[in-house]
């Protein structure tokens, strides 16, 4: 019997930060100040974001939230490894990537209400937002179809001969699903321009990532679909950033595949409507508190001494107003109108949703409830 | 004694589990977690991991196992999530389950149960909300059963549990924390057979699982008016109950079905085709029937009331149903 050798890069992990805040200068990717700090503003302002997004949905102003927290570095990495013409197809926990992309904040959080100001109209779930602007598509609740989706846009790149990448998400749990194998084989065998990023975060829901597979890591199993693999530190966004864009321009200017698994945890719920506390110690999550990705950032940041407490305040400071302001600018407005609800179907409204909607407006409506909290 | 439809659900579960040794349990966070809606909460302790399994995440992939073990002599339970992600396993259900049997000249039997949640209102959007439990009952080979009360939930899972052929139950995301009598030492009760939940005389409303307590309060509204609905529990959707279908509408001579599907395609329909074909000159007004708007199911919460069917449409179509000649 052969066995995977133990200097496999699929089974190791590529990590740049130090505990002290200094850094591996074999592989830190020295990336320049604006970019090391808008990275950080990055991060922070998902944590801020979720946070108080999570207040909401506890208030009932919102109907369910997901948070990141503790997995800020891959989304961000990922967001500033790509360029504006890449798509990203995420999973459950890179939604902020769009935000660091440029998609205003007020937009955003309109869809998390679900109101008229929404562009998906007050259709999708909080925390599955999309937007063609910015070239994210939703993910599907039922888990596992954007990665051959993923892999199908980036087939079309190169049909079209577009230097365009996709980057497709995949949790720990939804790797079992029969589309991560598919897309993987399908990646491999057409050697597609994208990069396909698992986010190990331990668990999916109550399941442990021991349920999920006995493989050593899930980055070797790069190796069986003949795709390059790389076993990443999760929460060192500077790792994350340096082999994400390897992978990106790799599959640009080759059209070669990568299937990158980023260690991670999720420090907070599964969702809204999660207690994690049924199923995990509070040891095993403080521990993992202590590799807090932001707080790792920090110190590096700190020690290049391009961060310190006074700008630290100043950037929390702007983010809290910022969203305060976006909360205030969205809240009150109006849900979407009941007859939106037929529109987009189909391109047309065709003849037996027009009827439809004149039978439902034919009752009176039912008392508002404003945005869409229950 | 009081208790919710889940722990009724729960009731038949560990019943199962007592009484035969071959039953086990399987599905994504049925163990430690109790079960997404909490069904098997309690269960993993008491009869441990072998018959209280976590799976990987797949669903096509237990339930393909769970069909497995049933051929192998095991009478499994599978939990999936939600109908929504039944479509995963679609290939396993229809193409394998409901057809072994007969495909194989009757030598290989599947007793295997899969329970599912179904169903809107609690804005989780499109795709954790829909009602496809005619799609199932579409399919022949399988037996689909739709508990609408906390007694049914019980009752039906463990007959569900005896019956050699396997049997999709859909529970009502809704229904789970609703409260109603439970008898645990019932005795078993005929799942396939559709009920008179409430007697009348003026009107037939016909509806199953979620949309049951809706009909009912509608029945309700309606007597205030002076009207006296009679409500009937489809119970089963595969094979349907037709003959008590027929029998109220002889007596009432009008007819509304709740649906929680779409309109287009959907049970009710086969509900007013049948009595058309068998009964519609028992009929006194053109049959209506009560369904969800042909869009997926929206998230915003003023969008998901109006688009899914609610008493005040029930009553509106009873009221429609009676007619001016009324
Ligand atoms: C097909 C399907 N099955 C089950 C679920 C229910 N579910 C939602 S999230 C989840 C766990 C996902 O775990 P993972 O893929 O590791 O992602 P994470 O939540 O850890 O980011 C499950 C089982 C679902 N949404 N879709």
């Amino acid at each position: 019997m052969t066995t995977v050798p133990d200097n496999d890069p699929t089974l190791g992990l590529f990590s740049v930060l130090r505990d002290d805040g200094s850094s591996d200068p074999q592989a830190d990717p020295f990336l320049d100040d604006p970019t090391l700090l808008g990275m950080y503003r990055e991060m922070l302002r998902i944590r801020i974001l979720d946070e108080r997004m999570l207040a909401r949905q506890r208030q009932g102003r919102i109907g369910f939230y997901g948070t990141v927290t503790g997995q800020e570095a891959t989304p961000i990495a990922t967001a500033f490894a790509t360029r504006p013409e890449d798509w990203i197809f995420p999973a459950l926990r890179e939604n902020a990537i769009m935000l660091a992309r440029g998609f205003p904040l007020e937009k955003w959080l309109a869809q998390v209400y679900g109101n008229s100001a929404d562009v998906l109209k007050g259709r999708q779930m909080p925390s599955h937002m999309s937007g063609r602007a910015v070239n994210q598509v939703s993910w599907g609740s039922c888990l596992g179809p954007q990665l051959p989706q993923a892999v199908g846009a980036a087939w079309a790149a190169k049909l079209k001969k577009d230097p365009v990448v996709t980057v497709g998400f995949i949790g720990d749990g939804a790797t079992s699903e029969p589309d991560f194998h598919s897309a993987m084989t399908f990646a491999g065998v057409y050697k597609v321009p994208c990069v396909l990023i698992c986010q190990n975060n331990h668990w999916a829901i109550s399941v442990p990532s021991s349920r999920q597979t006995s493989s050593k890591t899930f980055a070797i199993k790069a190796h069986a679909y003949g795709v390059r693999g790389a076993r990443v530190d999760g929460n060192d966004v500077l790792a994350l950033y340096r082999t994400i864009k390897e992978a990106v321009e790799h599959a640009r200017t080759t059209s070669e595949p990568t299937f990158i698994e980023a260690v991670t945890y999720r420090i907070g719920a599964h969702s809204s409507s999660d207690d994690p506390t049924r199923y995990r110690q509070e040891s095993e999550v403080e521990a993992w508190r202590l590799r807090d990705p932001l707080v790792r950032y920090e110190r590096y940041l700190r020690r290049a001494e391009l961060l310190d407490d006074a700008l630290k305040a100043s950037m929390s400071a702007a983010i809290e107003e910022q969203i305060a302001t976006a909360v205030r600018a969205v809240e009150p407005i109006a849900p979407p109108p009941r007859s939106s609800m037929v529109e987009d179907v189909y391109a047309t409204v065709p003849r037996h949703l027009r009827e439809q909607l004149a039978e439902m407006e034919a009752h009176p409506a039912p008392p508002s409830a404003h945005g869409a909290g229950h | 004694m009081r208790a919710t439809y889940r722990e009724a659900v729960r009731s038949a579960l560990r019943t199962a589990c007592r009484r035969d040794e071959r039953v086990f349990l399987l599905g994504e966070d049925v163990g430690r977690y109790g079960g997404a809606y909490a069904c098997s909460l309690g269960l993993l302790e008491e009869f441990g991991e072998a018959r209280v399994r976590d799976t990987p995440l797949a669903e096509s992939t237990f339930v393909g196992a769970a069909i497995g073990a049933a051929i192998g002599g095991m009478r499994p339970i599978v939990e999936i999530m939600t109908v929504n992600f039944s479509l995963l396993a679609l290939d396993q259900i229809v193409n394998n389950a409901a057809t072994l049997r007969h495909m194989s000249g009757g030598q290989i039997s599947v007793p295997v149960v899969i329970r599912m949640a179904t169903g809107g209102g609690r804005q989780l959007a499109a795709q954790h909300s829909h009602s496809l439990e005619g799609w199932y009952a579409h399919v022949p080979g399988l037996r689909v059963l739709a508990p609408g009360t906390v007694q049914d939930a019980r009752d039906m899972l463990l007959a569900a549990i005896e019956e050699p052929d396997p049997v999709v139950v859909v529970e009502h995301q809704f229904l789970y924390p609703m409260e109603g009598d439970l008898d645990e030492t019932a005795p078993p009760v005929s799942p396939w057979r559709a009920l008179v939940r409430r007697a009348g005389k003026d009107l037939t409303i016909v509806a199953w699982g979620g949309s049951l307590p809706k009909a009912l309060a509608a029945a309700d509204v309606l007597a205030r008016e002076g009207v006296d609905a009679e409500v009937i529990d489809l119970r089963c959707l595969r094979p349907i109950d037709f003959p008590t279908v027929l029998a109220s509408v002889a007596r009432t001579h009008r007819l509304v079905v709740v649906d929680e599907a779409w309109r287009t395609g959907s049970l009710a329909g086969e509900v007013v085709a049948r009595v058309a074909e068998d009964a519609l000159y028992d009929l006194d007004a053109p049959p209506m029937r009560v369904c969800s708007a042909e869009v997926p199911i929206p998230y915003a919460k003023h969008l998901e009331d109006a688009a899914l069917p609610q008493v005040r449409q029930i009553v509106e179509a009873a009221r429609r149903a009676r007619g001016p000649r009324a």
